[in-house]
């Protein structure tokens, strides 16, 4: 199997690595692609990276009115054309990980790209190389396999299941992520 | 005269910290890459420096360095920015009127001898004292020892591992006769069950969480004692919220029920210890109810750690400062040996224990002769035949060898108090590191001459008469030895910027000014190795068969490592042996002892202290790094909601820790992740935001480590 990016939230120790590490990116150097947030740092020192997840049908590109964003057959779904981009945000407000960034500055769409600079050369990208702790990796899915938790690539979000490239990992007794709240309201679920 | 020469603002605009961030826009390509390490922390990752036109100019992982196969935290990530920093001092700095003025490195050196001459002279040869440091190479650091005891004459030097990890030092020394970590970070994963106590390994160590978390997909149980809930507590198996200041408690109260369920090694003890009996009847005493009283820790947790360890076939346990910066220090270690001996985990594959040192040669640092009482090769300065032997190597008599010295702190007290005159320091921010700052900054202003070797003029330097303008990192080869006791190389990636030198050079040329430049004959750093790795041989911390060729063949040699053919000690007593003439261990009886200053009706609230991910010890790099600072601008003082709802603030209100010693006001960030009768302050700033203002300069008997970790606090809304 190809080589593969894994993200694990439950690994998280929120140094940001990951963020400093890919603003040393040449085609977005001094800008990060990564987005790193604590959960509830009051409740907790729970932090969660978020890498674009590389959607097999991507709503970015799908609501993408100038149809600036492209993916390759590899997976990689990219930042918009810069010469289609118009900056109206779609991409933004459609996409159901919150990855897209629409940056004034370059009046364009950046995302994370998996290091295509590095990726198609046969490097690793620079957050997954760096990260201290195992919650970002990419690598032979094999070397996965001794982790405690297990990867999924399914998201049901609302009426909508989304397949990613990018491998999530979650609890052994989860497959697919569901992504809507109502699902954990106690009422929902009684009527359910 | 120590005192400022300037307004603080006016050498804050012309020597920083300013901040250095990633230049935007693509690169032309490096001319080469230099693989070295991480100059932050005791785990030295590998990194690759980027160089282009002799400047650092970013970094690419090296993914073929075992230890972290590319893995880096922010401060690796960021370390180059302080390369080709703005605020890099490029010359000799002279006191004058408006501050400091640039000079020739004749007229600075010139003084510095004149000074030094004067002053000792004058009062004694003592009364120059030398304050090193723990970031400095293994070469730089032997050098430091002998310049001080035989260019100087002086008795007093000492370095800023005084303040890290000395109370393990001595502790590993009482019980094993050896100061190191027992087992390579390898041995981590294939242990069953890890206990961490006093080490927020997430933010401190990044790279070892991986490990950790290794064990812990292999089945291994996580137990994390510390009084917040950092990263890693998150996802223990087990967490012991421990009131600062009872480690020594909490560990006899688990010794207590592996003692009393039967599940202690007899064997094990029989053979290769001596002393169990009176630790036996000490921690009799310790119930779980009993240590639940003192510990706040409850007892039912106390019974499961016991089981939890007892259940699994191999155990690691590893600590750091949370459990060393203590008045009792090395008592606290001890009882932390007292449970891998007693359960008989110790020198077998995922069976171990050892502290997680911190500063970036915290190991090395502390192993050849900058300590105040410490020859080469980790000999004793007071011991007949470890100072025959150094004397001989020196080729000076064993009565010109001065005596044991000043540690750190009382230095800086005999300074304050009139008995030091002179300084020279090196990689050493007292001002900001030392408890207590209102008396470090009385101390400076007592020094009559005070020359400072830096890169950057840190809060300290500003006090100087003399900077020296001396070497980055990346500008100097050398060895550090790493936090798994494991020699590595570092690399020179640039030269030197301006006039700045490497910092042995300075210190080979003052000795020649002084008249000593005979006993200092060396052309690179590697002369000085050699010279290091001979006068250790046959002594404590023996590098007698390490070369750099044998370094770089093998991406690092563990010392012990006593011959040329021999290939290192990875892991330690795996023939059940101990550094001691009968091999056994020792065990030590500890009984619980209060903290210096404990809480009462003034000041009812425990301050402890410790580290952010992005910044490193004080602040001297890391603070003049972009993005660093951006990720912790400020420190902060993190209150449990409880407590927070008491004195009426809420997040980002400011709150005022007022203690015995000083105050200090910072926001407040209101967490549940902390126990309501603490508060924690990162101590990385100087001034008016330093946690130093507060903490307490009460040090350990033995190791002579301030008390970081406990002192009492009351808390204002400001």
């Amino acid at each position: 199997m190809a080589l593969t990016f894994f993200v694990d939230p439950s690994r998280c120790i929120g140094c940001r690595a990951c963020v400093h590490a890919c603003a040393e990116c040449d085609s977005h150097r001094g800008i990060s692609m990564v987005h790193l947030d604590f959960v509830d740092r009051e409740a907790s020192t729970q932090t969660v990276p978020m890498v674009c997840m590389h959607c097999e049908d991507p709503a970015c590109a799908r609501v993408c009115p100038a149809d600036a964003i492209k993916r390759t057959p590899d997976g990689v779904v990219h930042s918009a054309l810069p010469a289609r981009c118009i900056g109206c945000s779609n991409c933004v407000l459609a996409c159901p990980f919150g990855v897209p960034k629409y940056l004034p500055r370059y009046d364009q769409m950046m995302k994370c790209d998996r290091c295509y600079d590095r990726t198609s050369v046969g490097l690793r990208p620079m957050c997954a190389t760096v990260c201290p702790s195992g919650a970002l990796f990419y690598g032979e899915p094999s070397e996965m396999a001794a982790r405690r938790e297990i990867p999924t690539q399914l998201f049901q979000i609302g009426k909508q299941m989304v397949k990613t490239n990018v491998r999530l990992m979650v609890s052994p007794t989860t497959t697919t992520l569901t992504l809507d709240v109502a699902d954990f309201l106690a009422e929902v679920h009684h009527a359910g | 005269m120590a005192t400022l020469p300037a307004p603080e603002g006016t050498l804050v605009d012309a020597y920083g910290p300013h901040l250095n961030h990633v230049t935007p826009g693509p690169q032309e390509p490096p001319d080469r890459l230099v693989k070295t390490h991480c100059c932050f922390c005791g785990v030295q990752c590998g990194i690759q420096l980027k160089v282009r036109n002799d400047r650092v100019v970013g970094f690419e992982p090296w993914e073929d360095f075992p230890v972290n196969q590319g893995k880096l935290c922010p401060k690796g990530v960021a370390r180059y920015l302080q390369n080709n920093h703005p605020d890099r001092l490029l010359a000799p700095l002279l006191r004058s009127s408006a501050g400091f003025r640039e000079a020739t490195w004749d007229e600075a050196l010139d003084r510095v001898v004149t000074e030094i001459q004067r002053i000792q002279s004058a009062y004694g040869k003592d009364a120059f004292a030398v304050l090193s440091g723990a970031s400095l190479t293994n070469e730089k650091a032997y050098l430091m020892g002998k310049f001080a005891r035989v260019a100087l004459g002086t008795a007093n030097i000492d370095y800023n591992g005084r303040l890290c990890m000395v109370s393990a030092a001595a502790g590993n020394r009482m019980a094993f006769g050896i100061d190191r970590v027992a087992n390579p970070w390898s041995d981590i994963p294939l242990s069953k069950c890890v206990i961490i106590t006093g080490s927020n390994v997430g933010e401190c160590f990044p790279i070892l969480t991986d490990y950790i978390w290794r064990a812990r997909d292999a089945g291994a149980r996580i137990i994390v004692i510390d009084p917040r809930m950092t990263p890693i507590a998150r996802t223990a198996d087990l967490f012991l919220p421990v009131r600062p200041g009872r480690d020594s408690a909490l560990m006899n109260g688990i010794l207590h029920v592996l003692v009393a369920r039967g599940w202690v090694d007899h064997d094990f003890i029989e053979r290769h210890t001596t002393g169990f009996e009176p630790v036996q009847a000490t921690v009799a005493r310790y119930t779980p109810e009993l240590t639940a009283e003192i510990t706040g820790v409850p007892a039912a947790a106390i019974v499961r750690a016991a089981e939890l360890w007892a259940e699994a076939e191999t155990g690691m346990l590893l600590h750091a400062r949370g459990i060393e910066h203590h008045t009792k220090g090395v008592e606290n270690v001890l009882t932390c040996i007292n449970l891998v001996l007693a359960t008989g985990r110790i020198g077998k594959p995922g069976c171990g224990y050892g502290t997680i040192t911190g500063q970036g040669n915290g190991q090395g640092g502390r192993e050849h002769g900058q300590r105040c009482n410490q020859l080469p090769g980790g000999r004793d300065i007071e011991k007949p035949e470890h100072r025959e032997a150094t004397a001989k190597l020196w080729r000076i008599a064993e009565a010109e060898l001065p005596r044991a010295g000043l540690t750190a702190v009382e230095l800086m007290d005999a300074i304050r108090a009139g008995t030091i005159k002179g300084l020279l320091s090196i990689s050493f921010n007292p001002l900001v590191s030392l408890p207590d700052a209102r008396l470090t900054r009385e101390a400076l202003d007592q020094l009559e001459f005070y020359t400072a070797i830096d890169f950057f003029l840190s809060e300290t330097a500003r006090h100087a008469d003399v900077v020296l303008a001396g070497s980055l990192h990346e500008e100097d080869e050398g060895t550090v030895t790493t936090g798994e006791a494991r020699v590595v190389r570092i690399r020179q990636a640039v030269p030197p910027p301006g006039q700045a030198r490497r910092d042995w050079q300075i210190i080979v040329e003052l000795a020649r000014r002084l008249g000593k430049g005979d006993f200092f004959p060396y052309a690179e750093p590697e002369d000085i190795f050699r010279e290091l790795t001979f006068a250790s041989k046959g002594g404590p911390v023996d590098y007698g068969g390490i070369t750099y060729h044998k370094i770089e063949q093998q991406q690092g040699v563990f010392w012990p490592c006593p011959t040329p053919d021999h290939p290192g000690t990875p892991r330690l007593f795996e023939d059940g042996r101990f550094y001691f003439p009968d091999g056994r261990a020792r065990f030590h009886a500890i009984d619980y002892r209060p903290p210096a200053e404990d809480t009462d009706a003034d000041y009812p609230v425990v301050l402890t202290t410790g580290r952010v991910v992005s910044q490193y010890l004080s602040g001297t790099q890391t603070r003049r790094i972009g993005p660093l600072v951006e990720q912790c601008p400020d420190p902060y003082v993190e209150v449990h909601p409880a407590l927070a709802e008491r004195i009426g603030v809420r997040s980002g209100e400011r709150v005022r820790v007022v203690s015995r010693r000083g105050e200090v006001t910072l926001p407040a960030l209101v967490v549940r992740t902390i126990r309501p009768d603490t508060v924690f302050i990162p101590y990385h700033w100087p001034g008016a935001q330093s946690a130093n203002l507060v903490t307490h300069r009460a040090l350990d008997p033995i190791s002579k480590i301030p008390e970081f970790k406990v002192c009492a606090v009351r808390l204002e809304r400001a």
